[in-house]
């Protein structure tokens, strides 16, 4: 996975709570091998009616352009399908503004290149205020951790650990490589002083 | 040493090491997959990596597992089940597969074969694996990549959350359950509102419950936005423990008791947060939008948004327009449409048991799905003839799987349908595209079959328990 630092982009609102990973991403779809691409599925059953038709008052099908998405409170509450992460990650979004992340959701969400900002309800209401339903060009900075939206600009908060590892790109499973050994001997050390903990049978 | 809680206790005896940023690199004791694991074996695949520890890996066949005539798999559900015995077979790990006397949900299967044990870290693709912590596990659910890590490794990067404490004083009623309690705290402090913190639940309440009791308590921990739940083991833990076909016997038993009689929070140990909820409080609960933490006493009102803050009433009166449900009705006598009793939730022996109580002897006005959440509860509750209670009440008794939680076996709640549901997840199209969930005990369920209503179960439990 590359790393970034900066996106510059078109910040779109969804004015909604607990956006969970069922509406993310509907379980229905979820059997589709990575490679085909989940983009189509973001969301689906919010953008698509019963007959597959685009529903013209959904922010996403009026601005299809945008890559940093803001919502309220806990956006990816839910499930721990990283599904709902492909499906944000392949349809283009690089960011989510919003002031609480299911926490699963927002591990997945680094884990794949994507940065959930968090930013207090009463900013991410002026964002959505001022955007009025339509996108804005925003930017989003690492390194500074801000977000500007239409001009004006934010902190977010976000865990440095997840920080660096956006900037990055690590792979956990390259970086736990080095230290294979400190691994060897903390198992060899458990099962000589904890044998229960190795399953019978 | 200072003082220290169970959580802190657990992740120090599962710490590799810690780097300067504050991350843990955890040892993985036992690592559950699924069939919705695909992403992460596709990972590992592609990058030619082994199974680090396949001993200490467990695969089970559950989210698409079918519940009726599993001699006939087609499509997605047979493609999904095949690839998780593919990749059981290639890498050596011990399956649970369809046609084992043993399968079940995962969060069933694991503590009732003994692989989750007090004192274990216990990772799994899946959200609910907080059900584990009820034994004094370290138990959370971890996305694909992560699941590919553990699968490389047999270790997880973490970074320890913060310590929460809910106790739960006094006793509870009749006919109220740990899923009330559950319903209760979430409704209190919201979804999100344990986010980023370990729950330790503890009070006179919590030591008054059965195992399962318990795994439903931890199970929806994560619904309240908890990173995880635990229980400190006692004497309900070992003894549901002892015997287990994966757990210690002899020696290596009496070791372990030694090392779980240690899992305790200290006396002196702070929590970064407490809270007290009141057992005598609670009454039985249902949930009336699209969130867990929408959730209210069976003799509630539905919220009127007319007398909510802007903002909230936003929400309420999209979740209302979702559930179909009038603004300021009472929720007892809602007409539901059917109902489901099973999951990782509420899928054991105890809540079958509660809701054959009340279906016993009568009727149910309206179809329904018992799917017990393995098929161990499946033997044990046809032993004690609670199947018969069931079918003879007018519901199908099928086999054991996730089935109608999450709908991807197929067993779906049409559009518009109102259920009445023992599961976790009442968000959106969560039981199929356009379906109304409520979640509540699997006896309130029982109690919205016999009536065909949401109601309230404690007269018709009246000289039953
Ligand atoms: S029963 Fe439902 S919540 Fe539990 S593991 Fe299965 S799908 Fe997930």
């Amino acid at each position: 996975m590359a790393g970034w630092t900066q996106h510059e982009g078109r910040a779109l609102a969804l004015p909604m709570e607990s956006i969970d990973t069922d509406q993310l991403i509907p379980a229905r779809f979820m059997s589709v091998p990575r490679r085909d691409g989940y983009g189509p599925y973001l969301l689906h059953d919010m953008r698509f009616d019963e007959d597959g038709q685009a529903r013209p008052d959904m922010p996403l099908n009026r601005h299809p352009e945008a890559n940093i998405l803001i919502a309220r409170r806990n956006f990816g509450s839910g499930s721990s399908r990283e599904a709902a992460v492909y499906a944000l990650v392949d349809y283009g979004i690089r960011a989510v503004i919003a002031p609480s992340f299911g926490d699963i959701f927002a591990a997945n969400a680094v884990n794949n290149g994507l940065l959930p900002a968090r930013v207090p309800a009463d900013v991410v209401e002026e964002m959505i205020e001022a955007l009025g339903g339509e996108t804005a060009d925003a930017r989003v900075d690492l390194e500074a951790g801000t977000v500007s939206v239409g001009g004006s600009a934010a902190a977010f908060e976000l865990d440095p650990v997840w920080r660096m590892k956006l900037i990055n790109g690590w792979d956990d499973i390259d970086m736990t490589a080095q230290h294979a050994k400190e691994i060897t001997a903390f198992r060899d050390a458990r099962r000589a002083a904890h044998p229960w903990a190795w399953p019978r049978g | 040493m200072s003082a220290r809680t169970l959580l802190d206790k657990l992740w120090d005896g599962h710490e590799i090491l810690r780097r300067d940023d504050g991350a843990s690199l955890l040892w993985v004791d036992r690592h559950l997959v699924h069939e919705g694991s695909h992403h992460a074996f596709a990972k590992i695949g592609e990058r030619g990596l082994p199974v680090a520890q396949p001993e200490l890996t467990f695969a089970v066949a559950d989210h698409y597992a079918p519940t009726r005539d599993r001699d006939h798999l087609e499509g997605d559900i047979a493609r999904m089940i095949r690839t998780l015995e593919d990749n059981a077979a290639r890498h050596g790990l011990r399956l649970f597969g369809l046609r084992d006397p043993r399968q079940g949900i995962v969060h069933v299967l694991g503590p009732e074969q003994g692989l989750t044990l007090p004192g274990l870290l216990v990772n799994c693709g899946d959200s609910h694996t907080s059900t584990h912590g009820a034994l004094g596990a370290l138990a959370f659910g971890i996305g694909a990549t992560e699941v590919a890590h553990v699968l490389a490794t047999q270790t997880i990067w973490q970074r320890r959350p913060k310590r929460m404490r809910l106790t739960v004083t006094g006793t509870l009623g009749e006919g109220v359950s740990a899923k009330d309690v559950a319903l209760n705290w979430i409704a209190k402090l919201g979804a999100d509102g344990a986010r980023g913190h370990a729950i330790e639940y503890a009070g006179p309440v919590v030591r008054g419950l059965s195992m399962e009791g318990r795994m439903t308590l931890c199970n929806l921990s994560i619904e309240g936005g908890a990173r995880l739940g635990l229980v400190a083991p006692d004497e309900v833990t070992f003894e549901y423990v002892k015997g287990r076909p994966f757990a210690p016997e002899g020696a290596a038993l009496e070791r372990a008791m030694e090392d779980w009689a240690a899992l305790v929070s200290d006396a002196d140990a702070t929590f970064d947060r407490e809270e007290v909820i009141d057992g005598d409080e609670i009454a039985p609960t249902v949930t009336w939008g699209t969130s867990p933490e929408e959730a209210l006493p069976i003799g509630a009102s539905v919220p009127d948004p007319a007398n909510l803050p802007e903002g909230r009433a936003a929400r309420a009166r999209e979740a209302l327009d979702y559930m179909g449900l009038t603004p300021g009705r009472t929720l007892e006598g809602t007409p539901v449409d059917q109902v489901f009793i099973g999951s990782c939730t509420n899928g054991r022996i105890e809540d079958l048991r509660l809701a054959a109580a009340v279906l016993k002897g009568r009727k149910a006005r309206v179809p329904g799905l018992v799917s017990p959440g393995s098929a161990l509860v499946k033997k044990q509750a046809e032993a004690e003839g609670l199947d018969r209670i069931f079918t003879e009440a007018g519901l199908d008794w099928v086999e054991a799987g996730c089935s109608m939680c999450v709908g991807m076996n197929g067993d779906l709640v049409a559009p518009g349908k109102r259920c009445a549901s023992s599961t976790n997840r009442n968000f959106k199209g969560r039981q199929g595209r356009g379906a109304r969930t409520h979640l509540m005990s699997p006896a309130m369920v029982a109690a919205a079959a016999v009536t065909g209503a949401l109601s309230d179960v404690r007269p018709l439990l009246k000289g039953r328990v």
